[in-house]
Order: structure tokens, then C-alpha cells, then sequence
């Protein structure tokens, strides 16, 4: 068990690196048979040495941008599974207000963004607004049909048990919505980065989105991948911290698929 | 012996064109195990939801120790054709389902459905999710479950019908055994003749649509009973009877639905 367990791992894990490796080699290799400019692509080594000589500068910005990204990506959470729990629990507001859920997915948030700009100035909030808006609506979706997804049968048998209505969605209704849920977290966990480097682009003083547009200003080709990369980390951190808070709560999803039959 | 459950002139519509029960009539005694079976469609899963509250009948009553209640809801202890176990909660959470409901507090519930696991053939498996469990394990879950929620009257629908031979004859014995020691009084709906004359003590045929009682047999074989009972004559002249009049009435069914 834990050494196919071991095993499972290293492949999981070994894949990805492995085929990254291949990636970052064919990219020297490219540069090293063609004389394309470092302004147009620099090489993996002078990515790496820009990421490690500008660290401070690459800290104290990232830092900037973690921040606007937990607290943009926590009010996409709780408006996406809120909107979510009151669309499902009265027909009249979801006829109502479903089909603008999905207009609101419409509007170019690049154009709404320097509105809220204008509303709330440079600080923190206009972030967080941008960051919400793009990511809150997989969340609210995934939550909607996860709420649905209970089997009706598990309701009835829960009527017949003398379960209220509430007590049949605590029991029933939401932990059946709670993958979905999850689902919907880990697509707003991506769209949060998106979010966080628009927002900076349309009207910041550090971050980096921010950091980006300046070095592009300076031709510094090397240390806008450099900054990308950062950008990378953090978004694949906060995937990762969802995956494994998906983990910790949800053992039977994960776990249970597999194990003894008789 | 005094009727635990009487249903009377019992009808069930749904708008203007389907009638899925008419005029059903039966009884069922304190303690009884009875068998109701019929082809696809006649209504017995409507039957078993107005018993089980889930649906108001059009027409007629039922009694509950010879009273009429406002709702069945609550009534009975109900158990869907399929499992209906939740993921997410391991075998044990999922078998006090019921007492949890009541107000049981956890501890007190998780004991009471401890102690019935052996009887169950569940000991061991407690703190497994029930996706680990084979079918016969799930089917026995369901039925600690539908136990421990303490009604005076069983509704089981179809409960083995999913299992492989083997194991359907399996549960079948072990719930005359659970039976024999509890007496509760099980209503059992099938559509496998063999497996309601080896369990009831009496079973009603209902025709196609619109479902109503055709036939009513009583099963006199002595108990308790043993698989091998099947290949008595008794046992086959019972078969008998009740196939005739089911045989009849699933060709005389125009369309074999639900």
C-alpha cells in the first residue's frame, strides 16, 4: 500500500518536473543554435540569475500581490457560495438573478476595472473588486449545481426520517455540493492571479502586474520572466493549498474510490 | 392477530389520464412479514410512497394501528430500492442516520449501532466509507440503518434486487434471521416470486396498471425457514399460484414501465 502509494508519487510528481526539464531544455537549446535577441527571449540561465539578483525587488512586490490575491480570492468564495445558497434556496431569486450571474461574465472586466477605480482610488479594494468579479462566478456556478446534485432519493429517505428542510441540506445537500464546490474554488484559484495582475495593470503603484509593465518600459526582457515566473509560484501555490485542503476534507472523494471489496 | 397497518380503497392519480393505484386493499398483522409483488409499473413503488409518506394517496386510507394519522411521514421506517448511503460518512455515521434524527445524542447512537454490527456482518467494516463495500455489505448498511431508526413497520423496496444469486440468497436468510429475533413487521416489495414466498408470511399480487390486488396467499410453510425449502412441492405449488395470475397480468400490461 504505502509503496505503491511511494510509487504513485514520484510519478505524479516525476512527470510534470520531468516533461518542465525537456521544456526548459529545448528553450537553451533554441537560444543556443539561434541568434534570437535576449530583449526578444532571454536564456533560462539569465532568467534565473534575474530572479535571484532582483529578489528583493521580486519579494517586496509578490508580497503586494499575495495580499490582494487571498483577500480577492476569499470574497469570491464566500460571495460565489453565498449567491450560490440563496439562488438555491428560493426559485424566484434564481429566475431572477441566474441569467445575470451569467451576464456579469460578460462584461470586459478590463473595462469595468478602471471604474472601480475610480470609486475607490489606488489602495487595496479595486483589487479585490477586479479579483472577485473574475473569479467568484465558477464558484457560484459549481456551488449551484452541486446543490442540486443530492440524490433525491437520500432527501426522501431523510423525509421519512422527520428531517426538516434544514436539517436535510446540512445533512444531505451540502457535503454532496462540496466537490463541485471545490471544483469551482480551484478554477477561481487560477483566475485569481489573472484578476490580481489586470487590476495592477490598470491602476497600481507596486505589485507585479505593476512590476511587469515598468520592466516592459525598460526592455528588461529577462526580469519580466523572471517576474512571471514569481507570478507562477504563487499561483501554483494557492492550487496546490486548495488541492490539499480538498484532501484534508474530503477523505471519502479521494480515498474511498479505492479500498477491499469482498 | 391485531393489524399493524390497514390500507383501504386505497387510489392514486397523477392529473387526468394515469391512475396508478385503484382501489387497493390489504392488511398487514403485527409482526407479519408481507410480500407485495407485481409487474413493472403496477404501482407498487406508489404504493410503498404513500406508505412511507412521501405521497398523498388520491383516494381511500391508511391506518396505523387502527387509527388514521395526519402524516405517515415518520411513521414507518423506509427502505429506497437503493442504498442510499452518503459517501461521505463512514459505514457507522450512515447506520445512525435515523437515531441522529431523533435527537439521539452521538455517543448514545454511535453504542446502539456498535453493538448490532456483528449481527449485521459489519464488525470491521464501521469506519470504512461504504464505496469500500461490496454490495451485500451496502444492502446490510441500509438495513441496520432502517433498524435503528426504531419503526414498528419495515417498508423494504426490492432490497436485494441489485445483488448477484449468491448473495441474494445470503440476505434473504439472514433477514429471516434478523426477523425472527426482532418481529418487526416487514412489508416487502418484490417482483422474484421465489424470494416472497420463501420470506412472507403472506403476499399480495398486484395487476398492471392501474395497480390493485389481484390475489391474496397465504404462505403456510413452517419456520423457520431454509434455502432448501425452495425445492419442496409445497414451495413450488405456492410459486405456482402466484405466478399464474402475475404472468397474466404483465402481458395484459400494454407498456412495462416504471
Amino acid at each position: 500500500m504505502t509503496g505503491a502509494r511511494a510509487r504513485a508519487l514520484v510519478v505524479n510528481i516525476g512527470a510534470p518536473v520531468g516533461f518542465a526539464v525537456l521544456v526548459v531544455a529545448g528553450w537553451a537549446l533554441v537560444k543556443a543554435v539561434t541568434d534570437i535577441p535576449d530583449t526578444s527571449l532571454p536564456a533560462p540561465g539569465q532568467v534565473a540569475d534575474a530572479l535571484w539578483e532582483q529578489r528583493d525587488l521580486l519579494w517586496d512586490n509578490a508580497w503586494v500581490t499575495i495580499v490582494e490575491i487571498l483577500v480577492g480570492f476569499a470574497a469570491a468564495i464566500v460571495l460565489g457560495i453565498g449567491l450560490a445558497m440563496v439562488i438555491h434556496a428560493n426559485r424566484a431569486v434564481e429566475r431572477a438573478v441566474y441569467p445575470w450571474l451569467v451576464v456579469s461574465q460578460m462584461v470586459p472586466v478590463v473595462a469595468v476595472a478602471p471604474i472601480f477605480v475610480i470609486w475607490t482610488g489606488f489602495d487595496l479594494r479595486p483589487k479585490v473588486m477586479v479579483i472577485a468579479l473574475v473569479s467568484f462566478f465558477p464558484v457560484a456556478v459549481n456551488t449551484i449545481d452541486g446543490l442540486k446534485a443530492a440524490d433525491p432519493e437520500l432527501l426522501n429517505l431523510l423525509r421519512t426520517l422527520g428531517a426538516t428542510r434544514r436539517q436535510r441540506v446540512r445533512i444531505a445537500q451540502l457535503p454532496a455540493a462540496l466537490p463541485s464546490v471545490f471544483s469551482g474554488v480551484k478554477i477561481a484559484a487560477a483566475l485569481s492571479v489573472i484578476g490580481a495582475v489586470f487590476a495592477e495593470w490598470v491602476g497600481a503603484s507596486e505589485g507585479l502586474g505593476h512590476l511587469i509593465l515598468v520592466l516592459n518600459n525598460q526592455v528588461a526582457t529577462a526580469e519580466m520572466f523572471a517576474t512571471i515566473v514569481v507570478l507562477a509560484g504563487i499561483g501554483i501555490a494557492l492550487y496546490g493549498a486548495v488541492l490539499l485542503l480538498e484532501r484534508l476534507l474530503l477523505p471519502w472523494y479521494h480515498g474511498g474510490r479505492q479500498g477491499l471489496r469482498d | 392477530m391485531a393489524a399493524k397497518l390497514e390500507v383501504q380503497a386505497l387510489g392514486k392519480s397523477f392529473g387526468d389520464d394515469v391512475t396508478a393505484l385503484r382501489g387497493v386493499d390489504l392488511v398487514v398483522g403485527d409482526g407479519e412479514i408481507v410480500s407485495i409483488v407485481g409487474p413493472s409499473g403496477c404501482g407498487k413503488s406508489t404504493l410503498l410512497n404513500i406508505l412511507a409518506g412521501l405521497q398523498r394517496p388520491s383516494a381511500g386510507s391508511v391506518l396505523f394501528d387502527g387509527v388514521r394519522p395526519d402524516t405517515l411521514l415518520g411513521v414507518t421506517g423506509y427502505m429506497p430500492q437503493r442504498d442510499c448511503l452518503m459517501p461521505w460518512r463512514t459505514v457507522l455515521d450512515n447506520c445512525t442516520l435515523g437515531l441522529e434524527l431523533a435527537g439521539v445524542p452521538r455517543r448514545a447512537a454511535r453504542d446502539r449501532a456498535r453493538a448490532e454490527l456483528d449481527r449485521f456482518g459489519l464488525l470491521g467494516f464501521e469506519d470504512h466509507w461504504p464505496a469500500s463495500l461490496s454490495g451485500g455489505m451496502r444492502q446490510r448498511a441500509a438495513l441496520l440503518r432502517t433498524f435503528l431508526a426504531g419503526r414498528d413497520v419495515l417498508l423494504l423496496d426490492e432490497p436485494f434486487a441489485s445483488l448477484d444469486a449468491l448473495t441474494r440468497w445470503q440476505m434473504r436468510a439472514w433477514l429471516l434471521d434478523v426477523w425472527d429475533a426482532a418481529r418487526t413487521t416487514i412489508v416487502f416489495v418484490t417482483h422474484d416470486v421465489e424470494e416472497a414466498v420463501y420470506l412472507s408470511d403472506r403476499v399480495y399480487v398486484m395487476s398492471g396498471r392501474p395497480g390493485t390486488v389481484i390475489l391474496e396467499v397465504t404462505i403456510d410453510l413452517l419456520r423457520p425457514r431454509t434455502p432448501a425449502a425452495v425445492v419442496t412441492p409445497a414451495f413450488a405449488a405456492l410459486q405456482e399460484r402466484l405466478l399464474a395470475p402475475l404472468m397474466s397480468a404483465a402481458t395484459s400490461q400494454p407498456e412495462a414501465g416504471a
